[in-house]
């Protein structure tokens, strides 16, 4: 089968490749974008570590082809902040409450917060807890990674965290 | 308790974070070479069988490959961790006669792209000679089993033998007496970063290594000699290594073929292991068959205990051998015991090989240990916690034939669990289906015992400062996610007076850092290379101390201090001189010699084991559903002695993970295996612990200072690993009368053992 031209739009770029149909979101992002902050740590769909946001949603970059994502819009952990020397208010929580460890999950821990708190501002502990439950992490035990995700939800809305 | 900088203790962020969280960190994989090839390997598809003919001429025949090779085309040089026992040393790259385990490598392949690869590799014709196979210890050592390895009789590899007191004696005396029999199973690392390498070649011959290691001076080492190269003509560089957990420690079969293949196409070669192949092939913790006999008098002191393991090794050594010693150790720290016996055996399946893993041998020595204590308490009507204390390790203590334990907040860490998990209110107000249980720990701060016949020293340093104010450290200390290029910055920024921003690391590069480091196991990193960065950090006082005796004529006995980026008089602040400019007069009185120290560590004069022992209890309190037979966890406490921690949330973090894989290991993960062959090869199937899975947890520190220690730090990486499976199999027993003696414990194991299920 021939390789199909597609466009993608990630972190506010435009690119145009020729891809294999059967290429992963992925493999495209890290093997022809050189985007290399999206992990793959299963290719199976079963770790998160390559979560991404498409569309305003979080997918398994490992899950999805590549023609799929042709003209839609990609944010992934290189395009987080407003520029690569800043950090995002989640990123730099994640700093700040040590919620890193290999750091292997953290990019699909991070896209899966981002995904979480711009659909529910203000998750409970619980909430947070489900919304990394797609996301597997051997070092932390979740913990630090779940008061991350509080401490960036306070973060991105202080007003709104007090009232909550 | 000394009085250390106030560096030590703060929780620094980690300094590789901001990377981390920015998708800058590069990890193995994410490097590309120009010209690079992709490396895939043929393994063996059968348990056990004779290689009677390989054909690769259709896969060298495909357009795009570049190299074929077979076993028969290396040195065929034998490699093992355990150098010093040459015999030990089982395995080769690629197999030559035979394969002993279902994903044995047979060929790799090197091309142009991976689907190439793939597809050459698929072209290999291997014709095998199918042999009995044996998947159990049990079947592995009956008379007649066929065997694995010609050369070891019995398929046993190895034995270990403690034996001190008169066992047979107390037995006959005692009180108490109960043998049990206990069965743990095989778990993974589940590193999340799966296993990768580039080699390049190098000019003059040699090569160059990236590679998710955890010990890169083991895989230099082993990877020349497996070439047939000096060990200086093989440079391993790590990057950012997403885990490892025990199980990325030997050289790994790749990580030959990619540097021969490299050697001899000229092309850099980059090998990716799938998560499949890992889960289906990779290293996992020993499964083991042990039986435990202990006697107790009748004030509740243990006074002898018998002690006879099976370790599951799979195919190959691996680190079995010192799983086998240490499970001996580990039979016997925590209390004190008069007599003790202990027959440990590694024997060869035809599995996957086991290897290390986080605890090394003790999450299982002390699942058996700690099961009992609890049930010897019941039958002779002591509280768990208080049979413990009675019998627990103090300061001073002697562990027969391996050390003197220097410090020890055993006693303190049962007195404060206890008190943390308000135990006493608790079991007097049981709720049915309700259950606490109790364990505890002792573990090592690092190994003595050199099984890898290093010629260097364990670890060490070097330490370079500049009149800019600024220092770098030279380490080859591996930080695979646990924190040792924070917290070792974190000790020469201390000893230095300096600000951590000022500390720049150059780390595990066996080309430029200062040999050796035998690499992160065993819990050593912060204690053996912290005490090497200290001896570097002294030399380098030594050169800036005259500089400022000399600028304000101090009296002779004047004391210096080293804080806040200055150097200056103890008793007189004022006479103070900043770290930057103090190393520019120096400099300047060396005429130009630059200010650089190497510093050194190995344990003097501390047995075979270790230099340091760590302890902890843990108590789990669970409820259990009596119709499903599921375990949930409500709660974790935790308390435990790691010395002085030098990044508080750095050791939180530890025991944070510690309590998931403990979590997984007595619970949800295990391997479903069929005629040698792994059924459960993905993260759906293989259940590691998600955050919806995590029980809340509390935790205190019991600080002691542990002399032989960095600022009187000593381990907190593993042991913490070790008390869950007990704890929890205890809580259960608790709660529903089912005592758990072969983990995991599943609904249909509790349902069983509570009658409702045939």
């Amino acid at each position: 089968m021939a390789k199909q031209n597609i466009e993608l739009i990630v972190n506010g770029d435009r690119y145009t490749v020729a891809v294999d149909p059967w290429r992963t979101l992925a493999e495209v992002l890290r093997e022809e974008l050189n985007l290399t902050g999206t992990k793959v740590g299963c290719n199976q769909g079963d770790c998160g570590a390559c979560t991404v946001i498409m569309d305003g949603r979080s997918v398994s970059s490992c899950l999805t082809l590549a023609v799929e994502a042709h003209q839609r819009q990609i944010t992934t952990i290189e395009g987080l902040a407003p520029s690569r020397t800043q950090l995002h208010p989640i990123q730099e929580a994640f700093v700040e409450a040590q919620a890193v460890q290999c750091g292997f999950c953290t990019s699909g821990m991070i896209m899966s917060a981002k995904n979480l708190l711009d659909h529910n501002p203000h998750p409970t502990e619980e909430e947070i807890r489900a919304g990394l439950s797609g996301n597997l992490c051997r070092c932390t035990g979740y913990v630090k990674i779940v008061e991350a995700i509080d401490l960036a939800a306070k973060k991105l809305d202080p007003a709104g965290a007090k009232e909550a | 308790m000394k009085t250390n900088p106030k560096l030590i203790g703060q929780s620094v962020p980690r300094l590789d974070a901001p990377q981390k969280v920015t998708g800058q960190a590069i990890y193995t994989d994410d490097i590309k070479l120009p010209g690079m090839l992709y490396c895939k390997m043929l393994t063996s598809p059968l348990p056990h069988a004779r290689i009677k003919r390989i054909d690769v001429s259709k896969a060298r025949a495909l357009p795009g490959v570049k190299d074929v090779i077979i076993g028969e085309d290396t040195p065929k040089v034998k490699y093992g961790n355990w150098r010093l026992v040459p015999e030990s040393q089982d395995e080769l790259p690629l197999a030559v006669d035979k394969v002993r385990f279902v994903g044995d490598e047979v060929a790799a392949v090197a091309a142009l792209d991976p689907e190439i690869a793939e597809k050459a590799i698929s072209l290999i014709e291997v014709e095998y000679e199918e042999l009995p196979a044996l998947y159990t210890v049990e079947d592995s050592i009956a008379d007649g089993a066929p065997l694995i390895h010609e050369e070891s009789k019995g398929n046993v590899s190895l034995v270990r033998k403690i034996n001190y007191g008169d066992v047979d004696g107390s037995f006959a005396s005692a009180h108490y007496v109960r043998e049990d029999t206990f069965r743990v199973h095989a778990v993974q690392h589940a590193y999340m970063e799966p296993c990768a390498s580039i080699a390049a070649p190098d000019e003059g011959g040699r090569v160059t290594l990236w590679t998710s290691t955890q010990t890169p001076y083991i895989v230099q080492c082993l990877l020349a000699s497996t070439l047939g190269i000096p060990e200086n003509h093989v440079r391993v560089m790590k990057v950012a290594v997403g885990g490892g957990f025990g199980g990325k420690m030997e050289l790994r079969p790749w990580e030959f073929c990619c540097a021969f293949m490299a050697l001899r196409t000229g092309r850099p070669v980059k090998f990716l292991w799938s998560r499949k192949e890992d889960l289906s092939f990779g290293r996992r913790r020993h499964g083991m068959t042990l039986y435990s006999k202990i006697a107790f008098a009748k004030d509740g002191k243990l006074i002898a205990k018998d002690f006879q393991v099976l370790l599951d090794g799979g195919a190959y050594n691996a680190m079995g051998p010192t799983a086998t010693f240490l499970c001996g150790t580990f039979g016997n720290m925590a209390y004190r015991l008069p007599a003790y016996r202990y027959f440990g055996r590694h024997v060869y399946t035809n599995k996957p090989p086991a290897s290390a893993m986080r605890g090394f041998g003790a999450p299982q020595a002390y699942f058996a240990m700690e099961s009992q204590f609890s049930m010897a308490a019941e039958e002779m009507g002591f509280d768990p916690i208080d049979l413990r204390i009675i019998n627990a390790m103090e300061e001073g203590d002697v562990i027969p034939e391996v050390a003197t334990v220097s410090t020890c907040g055993f006693k303190e860490s049962l007195e404060k669990v206890r008190e943390l998990s308000g135990w006493d209110e608790k079991r007097k107000n049981r709720q049915p289906g309700h259950g606490l249980g109790i364990s505890a720990y002792s573990f090592i701060s690092g190994g003595v015992f050199n099984w890898f016949n290093t010629k260097y020293n364990f670890s060490a340093a070097e330490v370079r400062v500049y009149d800019d104010g600024t220092a770098h450290l030279f380490s080859m200390a591996c930080d695979i996610g646990q924190g040792p290029d924070t917290v070792l910055r974190q000790i020469l920024a201390a000893d230095l007076g300096l600000s951590i921003d000022k500390v720049r690391l150059t780390a595990m590069d066996t080309a430029q850092t200062p040999k050796a480091d035998l690499g992160s196991w065993g819990s050593r990193v912060t204690l053996m290379n912290g005490n090497a960065i200290l001896e570097a950090t002294k030399k380098i006082k030594e050169m800036l101390i005259p500089v400022l005796f000399a600028e304000f004529d101090l009296n002779q006995i004047q004391d210096l201090a080293f804080e806040d980026d200055h150097i200056f008089v103890k008793s007189n602040p004022k006479k103070r001189m900043s770290f930057a400019q103090a190393v520019y007069k120096a400099l300047r009185g060396r005429r130009g010699e630059p200010l650089v120290a190497q510093g050194y560590y190995t344990p003097r004069n501390k047995g075979l084991v270790s230099p340091a022992f760590s302890f902890g209890a843990q108590v789990a309190e669970v409820t259990v559903d009596q119709d499903t037979g599921l375990v949930k966890v409500d709660k974790i406490y935790t308390a435990h002695d790691c010395g002085v921690p030098i990044n508080k949330k750095a050791v939180e973090g530890q025991l944070e993970g510690a309590i998931q894989m403990g979590l997984g290991y007595t619970l949800s993960e295990q391997f479903v295996m069929k005629d040698g062959r792994t059924l459960n090869s993905t993260f759906l199937d293989y259940k590691v612990p998600t955050a919806l899975d995590m029980p809340p947890s509390e935790s205190v520190e019991v600080e002691t200072y542990e002399p032989e220690g960095p600022f009187g730090a000593k381990e907190a990486g593993e042991g913490l690993a070790i008390p869950t499976a007990a704890a929890i199999g205890h809580a259960v027993y608790e709660a529903t009368g089912y005592r758990c003696k072969d983990l995991p414990i599943t609904p249909e194991k509790v349902l069983r053992g509570l009658g409702k299920l045939k």
